[in-house]
């Protein structure tokens, strides 16, 4: 434990004395930001939603529009999710293992969705397979309704998430020893088996790494959603478009329970993430 | 040449001198190899190329002269000018208060450092409509901070203050993240070292530390700012979306289209799609940086 410390740059065992007054300075200073723009918003939202009066709280939470709402967010984050993992895994393995051509291109605009405003996303959606495009008509004469309805919600959700997976899982792949995979072919393998018996377990921490952060922000995503799916209770009013209605119609009781959900939803999908990987890396040594 | 060369397969080469590079193609990839590049590709164009396509198309069919007039119309002018205002604001603060927090991070040991660098990731694990609703309820007018603050005559809820809280809010774990590890990497010598040489603290921060971090700390403002620019749903919930007053370019285009004026919301989309586009470019470049300076 003793060596650990002193190896570690700025241990507390070698550390010169003129570091230390502006040392403290430092961490006060970062405590006081992280404090104030962080940790103060969200103990206020918790103990306004548990403070003042906890039966009423549950009473708009129980409502049914409040969990309808929750239960939609959670299947479509799912639906998204499962989507996700197959098609981004399959992404990521053909840009580190094929060449061909246009990959340079696909692989610097695999980001866009991250820098794309999910206004710009939800109204891009809107117009592609909205009621006035030939897309939407030719899918709503085929019985498809996207826009304002559960389809469009999955597809806003993927848009916004699907690098999560493909950053993920592409490094790891990159890194990935072929040897072994060569070895199991050499004995006789074939190539699905040498997948699901040599890769898959190799690459399975980093492809649930994906799904989780890509869960964690299906959750709370608003701006492509509230723009595809609209406002329609107990149709296709996810929770935080339901958080909005309720703030717009001024009554902060019902949002702040949901509010409350959701934030010990993500909370709770990223402390696991961060238990998984801490057994991982215990494991590796 | 190539006829003397390969005379047997006369008929064979003439196709590929036609095309070579999609005989090479097809020479290349077994069939299984070319499904799933076609599914990737395919899916790549499908979810992501096409209503980009589109949004190009429509901005473009409503007419070049519709456009300028919908981005020079002064509720449009108004956004823009706002989130700019805004983008700047919080930026210069996650960019001080960050580079901060990431050399207590990398250098320290104290105890609750782990619940401090926990705390740090927070913001993007939480709704930004959930963000907005924090601000409401810190800053609202029977809030802990907000009585406090209108007693003084400054409102924060439903103003610009807010609405760049929110924003910092949002995108506060940026700079600290992509800092961090440069610091952790570079190490202590340098800095011992101009220590010893006579340099203070001051001097040795921007001589030596700033220029070996400068390459992450650029990636991090330029996510700051792309998300920023880009925030939609906490500055929604803090501002109130008034129109000609705390109404952002995101508000905006949410406005015009819920008031079906498209040509404003293409022409804005297609301006901060652009931009975001341009943050994109600009993020490669400095993502190769910083992995060049690691190895």
């Amino acid at each position: 434990m003793s060596s650990h410390a002193i190896r570690e740059p700025g241990g507390a065992g070698k550390r010169p004395r003129w570091l230390q007054h502006s040392d403290l300075a430092l961490r006060g200073i970062s405590l006081g930001y992280i404090g104030l723009f962080v940790a103060l918003p969200i103990v206020a939202l918790t103990t306004r939603a548990c403070g003042g009066g906890l039966h009423r709280v549950w009473e708009e939470m129980t409502r049914p529009e409040a969990l309808f709402s929750l239960r939609l967010t959670l299947m479509m984050a799912a639906a998204m999710m499962i989507i996700n993992v197959l098609m981004g895994t399959l992404t990521a393995w053909v840009l580190v293992r094929y060449r061909f051509p246009a990959q340079s291109v696909v692989n610097a605009l695999i980001d866009l969705p991250f820098a794309i405003p999910t206004v710009v996303t939800g109204l891009m959606l809107v117009v592609l397979y909205g009621p006035q495009s030939s897309i939407g008509t030719f899918l709503s004469a085929h019985g498809v309704e996207v826009i304002y309805a559960k389809p469009g919600i999955v597809l806003a959700l993927l848009f916004v998430t699907s690098p999560f997976v493909v950053r993920a899982v592409q490094p790891v792949l990159m890194e990935l020893d072929r040897d072994m995979e060569e070895a199991a072919a050499t004995l006789g393998a074939r190539r699905w088996t040498v997948f699901r018996k040599v890769i898959l377990p190799s690459i399975f921490p980093a492809v649930l790494t994906g799904a989780a952060l890509s869960f964690s922000r299906a959750l709370g995503e608003f701006g492509s959603v509230v723009m595809v799916a609209g406002n329609i209770p107990m149709r296709t009013q996810v929770a935080s478009v339901f958080i909005y209605g309720e703030v717009e119609s001024d009554n902060p009781l019902g949002a702040l329970g949901v509010s409350v959900i959701l934030l010990a939803g993500s909370l709770i999908v990223l402390i696991a993430l961060n238990l998984l990987q801490r057994l991982g890396r215990k494991r590796d040594e | 040449m190539s006829s003397v060369d390969t005379p047997s397969r006369g008929s064979e080469s003439r196709v590929y001198a036609l095309r070579p590079w999609v005989a090479a193609f097809a020479r290349r990839i077994p069939r299984a190899r070319g499904i799933l590049i076609f599914a990737v590709v395919a899916w790549f164009a499908v979810l992501i190329l096409l209503p980009i396509g589109t949004l190009v198309r429509g901005a473009w069919q409503e007419g070049l002269s519709a456009s300028m007039e919908a981005l020079g119309a002064p509720a449009a002018r108004h956004a823009f000018s706002l989130t700019l205002g805004i983008t700047v604001a919080s930026v210069l603060i996650n960019t001080v208060f960050g580079t901060i927090l990431a050399l207590v991070l990398a250098r320290q040991r104290f105890c609750g450092k782990l619940l401090l660098e926990g705390i740090v990731d927070l913001p993007f694990s939480v709704s930004p409509v959930v963000a907005g609703v924090m601000f409401i309820v810190l800053f609202g007018s029977d809030g802990w901070l907000g009585r406090w603050f209108e007693s003084g005559g400054i409102r924060i809820v439903f103003a610009l203050p807010g609405m760049v809280l929110a924003t910092i809010f949002v995108t506060l774990p940026f700079v600290t993240r992509q800092v961090v590890p440069v610091l952790r990497e570079c190490g202590l010598e340098q800095e011992e070292a101009a220590r010893t040489l006579g340099a203070n603290a001051w001097q040795t921060f921007w001589q030596v530390t700033l220029p070996s971090i400068r390459w992450g700390l650029a990636y991090g403002v330029t996510l700051t700012v792309a998300r920023a620019l880009g925030e939609f749903g906490a500055v929604l919930v803090v501002s109130g979306s008034i129109i000609g007053k705390t109404q952002t370019a995101t508000l905006h285009i949410h406005q015009e289209f819920t008031d079906f004026h498209y040509a404003g919301a293409f022409a804005a989309s297609l301006v901060l799609a652009i931009a975001s586009f341009c943050l994109l470019v600009f993020m490669e470049l400095m993502k190769k940086r910083v992995e060049a300076g690691r190895t």
